[in-house]
């Protein structure tokens, strides 16, 4: 069969059972445009490119499938580079197909050229540019596997507008053949026999166990298998940004987020362990603060599906490169293979009455306003949060309001959460959510978010109404970069520099409504309510409400940048009472 | 290039680096290094006798990263196939040198004196040059570069080493989980 390459390329991710498309047409990426006309798979026309990218991110964020974004070249493929970087860091799925100029003028800084595989390198688990409308089939096929296998990742295929012109003979490649294309690429799944002996035997051991769960766990769908390892050995669970809703919140063994601005009992119960069995988490420095202070006497199971993750930033006792699901259910099986056999398990109740001790102290908390006072962010959420209907997703942006939602929502399922963790893109919410309400259109998907962070890529909501992708925002209004501002208050005297937004301009009632959108405002806490319920109860558009929230509130607990997890500055109300958290 | 060592711990580590023979291969070699801030001492990429196949021998400093590190951040790229550690005192090691030298019609004598002594050759002579190669062990090149030196180089390249194991005990080869040729 005689295909031209726009053709071939289009039954290519047809085949990949791509059901949709963030993308924007443009020169060179035109050719594919126009078999997508007769094709079943749905193209969202996004305003931005940058919006396509972090759609197609929320979109593998809540399915697990990989996320496709159609552009052009040139600036088209320069406005790429920030999700496929969000893309890298936070190991998502996502395929990015990008126009290119006609092979013939490739290197003549022909107009919209520019070095798209050169550029998206370093951001890329992998990138390819096409020099024939032949090798369409595999390198779409390649795309699509390597993306999602191993750790996952995005992949970009640059497409020469003459490559899409000519014609090929259709084919499809096996399995088989796309591993032989691929001889460097064997990603290990499944774990070292005598390594998982050695961590069953760990955990047995073990006095004062952690599980330090990271987003891998999501990645690898392990979610069922983390349950039964934590409930069958007890062990309590800490979830990191990435991980939220990989065990669930109300679990009893659920210790919530680690980190620069976790929980006081998660962060030390890390500290104070003395085996941190690490799932899918890469040590991050938002996790260990100043890694020489980290978790000092504790050792260190890592099962990671990246080899390279493996003592890149603290050694391991027990390294076990593979799946999660695989390796935690073989873990499973080998701790009750030892618990058969006649071995004890360690004493560990003194390590449990010291954590409820804990968090019997140290709950989250803040200072409810006083009547007539700004409304708190962390109220709004609370309040977002015990409205939500069933299996809500939720989106955020960076800063302030991301470390808010992580820390008063409850999640109680695996990818219900999707957020910026790795390269704290600002402007990430907006579209993600769109992406995430694409992929899970029976889910409501609320995106909380800031002012900052809104004013970056809020166009996509015009994107929204016109797709008739019902998306709810919640914009944490405090006229303020929050978090830089809560920096320079605490680290820099109170010198606030270039941190004040305009709290009149602009009026985002009306931006809402300009794009299409029911837009509300919330100035009191009597709005609260009222607004939320109304919001909920709207289905046919998007919707924003602003809340006007006090700007000076800070996030806590913190672990300020370059210390250790000890020296945690919990909120005002608890520190008389830190030395309690030995 | 001159890379320091001592008898028991070289400061250099010696990658073999086999990767798919394609359009772009070194490029993302060298900016993984660029990236990660690795320091190269040197770089030779040549085809194999496989032509899907080249190999890149790389002189890693290891003061500026475990060699581990860089190894397993080498292998995740997709188009990297097979990578080798060879240990300098356990392998083979060979590098080319081409070199300008000033001369007078007195010293002349003494260069090519000196070229023959290290077994090298003569590749063109002008009045107030001469123009030598060797090619033999980096230490040996060291060694002609330095006494080189005191006669005035007007142009010195040298390629960097190529290494394969030594055949006779069999060179330290460390394959690396997660990836089977």
């Amino acid at each position: 069969m005689k295909l031209t390459g726009a053709q071939a390329l289009i039954k290519a991710l047809e085949m990949e059972n791509t059901e949709v498309i963030f993308g924007l047409p443009g020169g060179c990426i035109l050719p594919a445009y126009d078999p997508l006309l007769d094709s079943t798979i749905r193209h969202i026309l996004v305003r931005h490119e940058q919006g396509a990218g972090h759609m197609a991110e929320g979109y593998a964020h809540v399915t697990g499938r990989p996320g496709v974004a159609l552009v052009t070249s040139g600036p088209a493929a320069t406005n790429m580079v920030t999700p496929l970087c969000d893309a890298y860091m936070d190991s998502i799925p996502m395929v990015c197909i990008t126009g290119q100029v006609p092979t013939t003028a490739i290197g003549t800084d022909a107009f919209q050229e520019c070095d798209t595989v050169g550029i998206t390198r370093s951001v890329t688990k992998h990138n390819e540019l096409v020099m024939t409308a032949q090798d369409l089939p595999m390198a779409v096929r390649q795309a699509f596997h390597i993306a999602t296998t191993g750790r996952p990742g995005p992949t970009l295929i640059d497409v020469p507008k003459d490559v899409l012109t000519t014609t090929m003979d259709w084919y499809w490649p096996t399995d088989a053949e796309v591993a032989d294309s691929l001889p460097g690429y064997r990603p290990t799944t499944k774990g070292h026999p005598r390594m998982i002996k050695e961590a069953a035997k760990l955990i047995l051991e073990s006095e004062r166990p952690i599980l330090y769960v990271g987003g891998g766990v999501l990645k690898a769908h392990a979610a069922e298998a983390l349950r039964e390892l934590a409930e069958l050995t007890q062990i309590h669970v800490v979830t990191t940004l990435m991980a939220r809703g990989a065990f669930p919140d109300s679990h009893p063994l659920c210790l919530g987020m680690p980190g620069m601005h976790g929980n006081a009992t998660a962060i030390t119960a890390m500290q104070r362990s003395d085996l941190l069995i690490a799932l899918g988490a890469r040590f991050d420095d938002r996790i260990t603060g100043k890694v020489s202070a980290f978790a000092q006497e504790a050792k260190i199971i890592h099962v990671d599906i990246d080899p390279a993750e493996q003592g890149k930033v603290r050694r391991p006792d027990v390294p076990i490169v593979g799946d999660c699901r695989l390796v935690i259910e073989e873990i499973v099986k080998a701790i009750k293979d030892l618990l058969a056999g006649g071995a004890e398990r360690a004493e560990t109740a003194l390590w449990k009455s010291r954590i409820s001790g804990w968090r019997e102290q140290f709950p989250l908390s803040y200072e409810q306003s006083e009547p007539g006072e700004a409304l708190k962010p962390q109220f709004c959420l609370e309040a977002l949060r015990d409205s939500a209907p069933e299996d809500t997703i939720l989106v955020s942006g960076v800063g302030q309001h991301q470390m808010w939602s992580s820390q008063y929502w409850k999640f109680e399922h695996p990818y219900s959460w999707v957020n910026s963790g790795g390269l704290g893109t600002m402007g990430f919410s907006v579209p993600a959510a769109i992406g995430a309400k694409v992929g899970r259109p029976d889910a409501t998907v609320w995106a909380i978010d800031g002012d900052g962070c809104f004013q970056m890529t809020a166009q996509e909501l015009v994107t929204a109404s016109v797709e008739r992708i019902p998306v709810k925002v919640a914009i944490l209004n405090n006229s303020y970069l929050g978090m830089v501002r809560q920096w320079q208050e605490m680290f820099y005297e109170e010198r606030y520099s270039e941190v004040y937004l305009s709290p009149e301009v602009p009026d985002f009632v009306k931006w809402a409504e300009a794009m299409g959108c029911v837009g509300i405002r919330v100035d009191s806490p009597e709005e609260v309510q009222p607004a939320i319920d109304k919001a909920n109860g709207i289905d046919d558009r998007p919707v924003v409400v602003d809340f006007r929230v006090a700007a000076s509130e800070k996030v806590f607990p913190m672990v300020p940048a370059g210390f250790g997890n000890d020296d945690v500055l919990l909120p005002p109300s608890q520190m008389a009472r830190k030395e309690f958290l030995r | 290039m001159s890379v320091a060592s001592t008898n028991n711990a070289p400061s250099y580590h010696i990658l073999s680096v086999l990767v798919q023979n394609r359009p772009g291969v070194l490029a993302r070699v060298a900016s993984l290094f660029a990236r990660r801030g690795y320091n190269i001492f040197s770089l030779a990429v040549a085809p194999t006798e496989d032509e899907a196949l080249s190999r890149i021998t790389i002189v890693v400093d290891v003061e500026s990263a475990p060699v581990e590190q860089v190894v397993k951040q080498l292998f995740k790229l997709i188009e990297v196939v097979k990578i080798s550690e060879l240990d300098p005192r356990r392998s083979v090691e060979r590098e080319l040198l081409l070199a300008t030298v000033r001369v007078t019609s007195e010293n002349r004598g003494q260069i090519v004196e000196l070229t023959n002594i290290f077994e090298g050759k003569i590749l063109a002579v002008g009045i107030e040059a001469i123009t030598v190669s060797l090619d033999g062990n980096p230490d040996k090149l060291d060694d002609f570069e330095d006494l080189l030196r005191g006669y005035g180089i007007v142009e010195l390249q040298r390629t960097g080493r190529v290494a394969l194991p030594k055949l006779e005990r069999e060179a330290r080869l460390r394959a690396v989980k997660g990836k089977a040729l």
